[in-house]
């Protein structure tokens, strides 16, 4: 499980890239992809679309279950990685290179943690299961 | 109470077993390949999965045949020995208290297997019903049940085992098969629409074969499979699961269980109720023809009329696209009727297939 330093994280387990200040990949973290098991299904919003910090914008699902997908930003959906409706697996492959969407013109943002918090908030959550 | 263990509980957790509390049992869901692997191992080389959950009850005495007779829907009054038989066992409103498979060891003994969910349920309802020289005994906590399944399981098993140990045909058993000196019960049987054994064995035999068999099936590309892939390959196979396809008010002629059901025995617990119950709603196959997976559980539209509701439903992943089974009215089940699922609000388009959805060609 690795969380990278340069991104940012929230606790819904969706990690954030920032392009520059008000624009950001979003996509889902390593432990949120171990924690599902393997994904067959991606539901994605469409190019235009807005998007509310710590509202659903998309749903994964697993062979087992379906999860939403929290947006960390308050925006507008500026591209949508198309290519993972085709392959889901390959968040389970890489879940820090299949961003589900960029967002612009982002106004807010939900609480954001450092890979380091993040890391021990996902280590708590651990323990607690 | 605080959930109970198999005796393979360590090794699950050895392998990196991911472990979820499952009919009063911590058992693995998956292990590290995760279940789309463990389901392609099962149905391309071999899977071994621990279902030492499961429950074992035995039924004995000159009068054994005349209780199953009356407890089950099935006919046991000419079965063979060795030989294992599905059956439904009812309640007198027709619904299905449990489903279970029967072995006949001699001609006043059966050694029957029951869901793990409803072994105290069921053991109950057969004491309560039991009849003249007959005794039924809760075996449960004695047994261990490894289920090897796959195209190389029998050369797997072979490897460990004298081969001509082995049962041939589908649905027989050996109640005296040995392995490295070990007494146990191997039956061709299985829960994943694929070629495969289930071996019965002492409970503190079961972590020595289990180590054993993985070992043996290096070579074969056999892997531990999980409860999860367990799930997928039943329904890929579309064998139907206590709880989704059948319960306390469905009925097994409802769940599509006809060839179990032998409404031409004389009296059985459920047969007034079965026919009183008539079959209006039946198990259907669903294909998904939209985007989405169903899940059970989801209301069925056609034409915007509520025509049923899913039971089970998943990604299939040999079949490689989403699928389901349903009950609905009887006027929407033929193949090639199309309907929606309401997916947590969102309609997602399916179409009735006819069942199995997979069915293999290694016999």
């Amino acid at each position: 499980m690795h969380y990278p330093e340069q991104l940012k994280y929230v606790k819904t387990h969706e990690w954030i890239r920032f392009l520059d200040e008000t624009t950001a990949q979003i996509g889902i973290t390593d432990y949120a992809q171990d924690t599902l098991g393997d994904l067959v299904f991606v539901n994605l919003p469409e190019e235009g679309d807005e998007v509310t910090a710590g509202e659903a914008f998309g749903d994964v699902e697993s062979v087992k279950a379906a999860s939403d997908v929290i947006s960390p930003v308050s925006g507008r959906v500026k591209s949508v990685n198309i290519e993972l409706a085709d392959n889901p697996g390959a968040i389970n492959e890489d879940a820090y290179g299949a961003w589900f969407i960029t967002v612009d013109n982002i106004t807010d943002t939900d609480e954001l943690f450092d890979a380091e918090a993040y890391a021990a908030l996902v280590e708590e959550e651990k323990s607690r299961t | 109470m605080s959930e109970l263990k198999t005796p393979l509980y360590e090794a699950h957790m050895a392998l990196g077993g991911k472990i979820v509390p499952f009919a009063g049992y911590l058992m693995p869901v998956q292990y590290p390949a995760g279940v789309i692997a463990e389901h392609m191992a099962v149905r391309e080389k071999a899977g071994l999965f621990d279902v030492s959950h499961m429950g074992e009850i035995l039924f004995k005495g000159p009068d054994a045949t005349a209780n199953l007779q009356t407890l089950l829907t099935n006919d046991f009054s000419s079965m063979p020995l060795n030989k294992a038989r599905y059956s439904v066992m009812c309640n007198e409103e027709g619904g299905c208290v449990d489903d279970l498979i029967v072995y006949k060891y001699s001609d006043e003994a059966y050694f029957i297997v029951v869901n793990a969910a409803n072994k105290d349920k069921d053991f109950a309802w057969m004491q309560s019903h039991c009849f003249g020289k007959a005794t039924c005994t809760d075996i449960s906590d004695t047994v261990g049940l490894l289920a090897l399944q796959g195209p190389a399981a029998r050369t797997i098993l072979s490897k460990v085992t004298d081969a001509a140990m082995l049962p041939t045909s589908y649905f027989t058993a050996n109640f005296h098969g040995e392995i490295e000196g070990k007494t146990c019960m191997i039956s061709r049987t299985g829960y994943t629409g694929e070629s495969g054994y289930e071996l019965y064995l002492a409970a503190e035999d079961t972590v020595a074969i289990w180590n054993l068999l993985l070992e043996a099936g290096k070579e074969e590309g056999l892997i531990p499979c999980g409860l999860g892939a367990r799930d997928t390959l039943r329904l890929e196979a579309a064998m139907p699961l206590y709880g989704h396809e059948m319960d306390d008010t469905i009925s097994p002629l409802e769940a599509g269980l006809d060839f179990a059901v032998k409404l031409q025995k004389a009296e059985f617990i459920g047969k007034k109720g079965i026919l009183a119950k008539g079959k209006h709603r039946t198990r259907v196959g669903l294909k998904v023809t939209g985007k989405g997976i169903i899940r059970e559980h989801m209301d069925l539209y056609a034409d915007n009329i509520l025509v049923g509701h899913t039971t089970s439903g998943t990604f299939a992943p040999y079949l490689n696209h989403p699928l389901g089974m349903a009950l609905v009215d009887v006027a929407y089940s033929e193949p090639g009727t199309g309907m929606e699922a309401d997916v947590r609000g969102r309609r997602v388009a399916c179409q009735v297939v006819s069942l199995p959805f997979y069915k293999t060609s290694n016999k």
